[in-house]
């Protein structure tokens, strides 16, 4: 197994040979600008006794679109939601771009980050949930205005405008008016995906965002997700558990066990040939099922 | 009977009855909110706080709290009308169940909308006002309900402060006539008559915030099923579908 301390300093391609931009029609409504990346330096977390992630480090590039394999409990879910601040860091320190998430510089060392420093980190950071949690009291025009207007603050006419070019880009522009219970699954997922990009976050967490769909919508919002990936240059972060998915978005899979990194390089090879035992095994598993 | 039913002092009483459960029941919903909101915050001082209202007055009887206000307070100079010490302590009563309502209804709004709010960057006061509070008021419907129509019935210990409600009126009435149980007969009729129109009230701003929250199936469905059911296991019914 490669020492964790190697992971830091992964070389990850600044543009893996020249990602395919596609221009598609919807282009103008994607978050470009400059990515920042993500780096995580010894992070700690724990729930309790259960120690999820130990001393965690890994690097992500910016605009690399990175997505995390392993079982249940490894701790790949929980590493999106400390990025999303929905957990809060035991220990070590999470960068984005060259500020540290849960921290604010204080002298020459970091205190603990206040609400106002994580509302500005969170500026950057957007992310799409298994279960889409879009909210039931609003439309979802409203759903995709509410945060542009309160928390951007564009006028209304913008955000309802880039509410409708993003719908456009998912296919649901038919659905503006409608309320959130009366979409399947897939269309919920492709109007939570709207709704993360209308923050124009400049990273991207994807976590499960399949996995509650039935099977026959399950490929529509990866393909919608895969044109969006290389349409934009945000830096992505995806948990997936399905292996096409990993193998078409990623230019790098991290494999994880027990809160560590047990193999990274590029889809081809984990997927091709995967050096360490645990990640046959797990792959074995998967593609088992 | 037809002496009792006519007799406008039961009529009267009814009003006043009404008069002060609406009162009450706004000065409980004000309480309710502004503790239940405080119980639910992140920080540590508020919940106290709000734990305390709880705690002090869900503890103590209506009834006690109101001899206090109406006997007590002016001893040391602090006078209310009899109407005012009747609203303060079935207000502050019920406005600390009301506050645990509004507490637990808050904290059921599932998580996940709450993280919904955070990936979106709110601050906490868009995330309680935009999402969280509006998603939680139909869920605060139904033991408000509850708590409305026990408030009601609760009115009835003003009589003994000499506030001339419906069951004052009703003491009156059988001293005068001396039939005691007629009077009460018609008297219990009048309570329930009210209770089941504040239980409509309940019932329409249920099915109101419902179809808010797109959970409406109801209207149609109600219809349907009514005609077999009755209108007794509606809500039942119509809360489950999405």
């Amino acid at each position: 197994m490669p020492s964790s301390d190697t992971m830091s300093e992964v070389p990850t391609p600044e543009d893996p040979q020249g990602a395919p931009m596609d221009k598609t029609a919807a282009d103008g409504a994607l978050p470009h600008g400059s990515t920042p990346g993500i780096r995580f330096e010894k992070v700690v977390k724990r729930f309790g006794d259960n120690i999820v992630l130990r001393e965690l480090n890994f690097t992500v590039a910016p605009g690399e679109r990175v997505t995390l394999i392993g079982p249940s409990g490894s701790g790949k879910t929980t590493i999106l939601r400390l990025l999303m601040t929905l957990e809060k860091l035991d220990d070590g320190v999470i960068w984005i771009g060259d500020r540290p998430l849960w921290h604010m510089p204080r002298g020459d060392g970091l205190a603990p980050a206040n609400e106002k420093h994580l509302h500005e980190m969170r500026k950057q950071v957007g992310m799409v949930f298994q279960q889409f949690n879009l909210f039931p009291n609003m439309n979802v025009l409203r759903n995709l205005i509410e945060g542009p207007v309160r928390v951007l603050g564009l006028s209304k006419d913008e955000a309802v405008e880039r509410a409708r070019e993003l719908l456009d880009m998912v296919g649901l522009v038919d659905k503006i008016d409608a309320h959130p219970t009366q979409l399947s699954g897939g269309q919920q997922q492709r109007v939570a995906i709207a709704r993360a990009l209308a923050m124009q976050p400049k990273v991207l967490l994807l976590d499960e965002v399949t996995s509650a769909l039935d099977p026959e919508l399950v490929v529509g919002v990866q393909d919608l997700l895969r044109d969006i990936a290389r349409a934009s240059d945000l830096t992505l972060l995806c948990v997936t558990h399905e292996m096409h998915f990993a193998k078409d978005i990623s230019d790098r899979v991290l494999m994880f066990d027990k809160g560590q990194i047990v193999e990274e390089g590029p889809p081809e090879q984990i997927f091709g040939e995967p050096t360490e035992q645990r990640t046959r095994d797990f792959l074995q598993a998967i593609l088992a099922t | 009977m037809s002496e009792i039913i006519n007799s406008p002092l039961l009529w009267k009483g009814a009003v006043v009855t009404l008069q002060l459960t609406l009162y009450s029941a706004v000065l409980a919903l004000i309480l309710a909110f502004f503790f239940g909101l405080l119980g639910s915050s992140r920080h540590g001082w508020a919940r106290a706080i709000g734990r305390f209202y709880v705690e002090f007055f869900r503890g103590l009887p209506a009834l006690v709290l109101m001899f206090w206000f109406f006997y007590s307070l002016p001893l040391v100079g602090i006078r209310f009308e009899t109407m005012v010490a009747g609203v303060l302590a079935l207000g502050l009563n019920y406005g600390a169940y009301g506050a645990e309502v509004v507490r637990g209804s808050i904290n059921a709004v599932p998580t996940a909308q709450y993280e919904a709010t955070v990936a979106l960057n709110m601050l906490p006061r868009q995330r309680m006002w935009r999402v969280l509070l509006p998603q939680a008021v139909p869920l605060m419907l139904p033991p408000f309900g509850n708590l409305l129509i026990e408030l009601l019935k609760a009115t009835a210990i003003v009589s003994l402060i000499t506030i001339s409600d419906l069951m004052f009126r009703a003491q009156q009435l059988r001293a005068s006539t001396g039939k005691g149980t007629e009077v009460f007969l018609v008297v219990l009729v009048m309570y329930f008559v009210m209770a089941q129109i504040l239980q409509l009230l309940i019932r329409y701003l249920e099915r109101r915030s419902e179809r808010i929250l797109g959970r409406r199936p109801r209207r149609r469905a109600a219809t349907a099923i009514a005609g077999t059911t009755g209108t007794g296991s509606l809500s039942g019914v119509g809360g489950e579908g999405s």
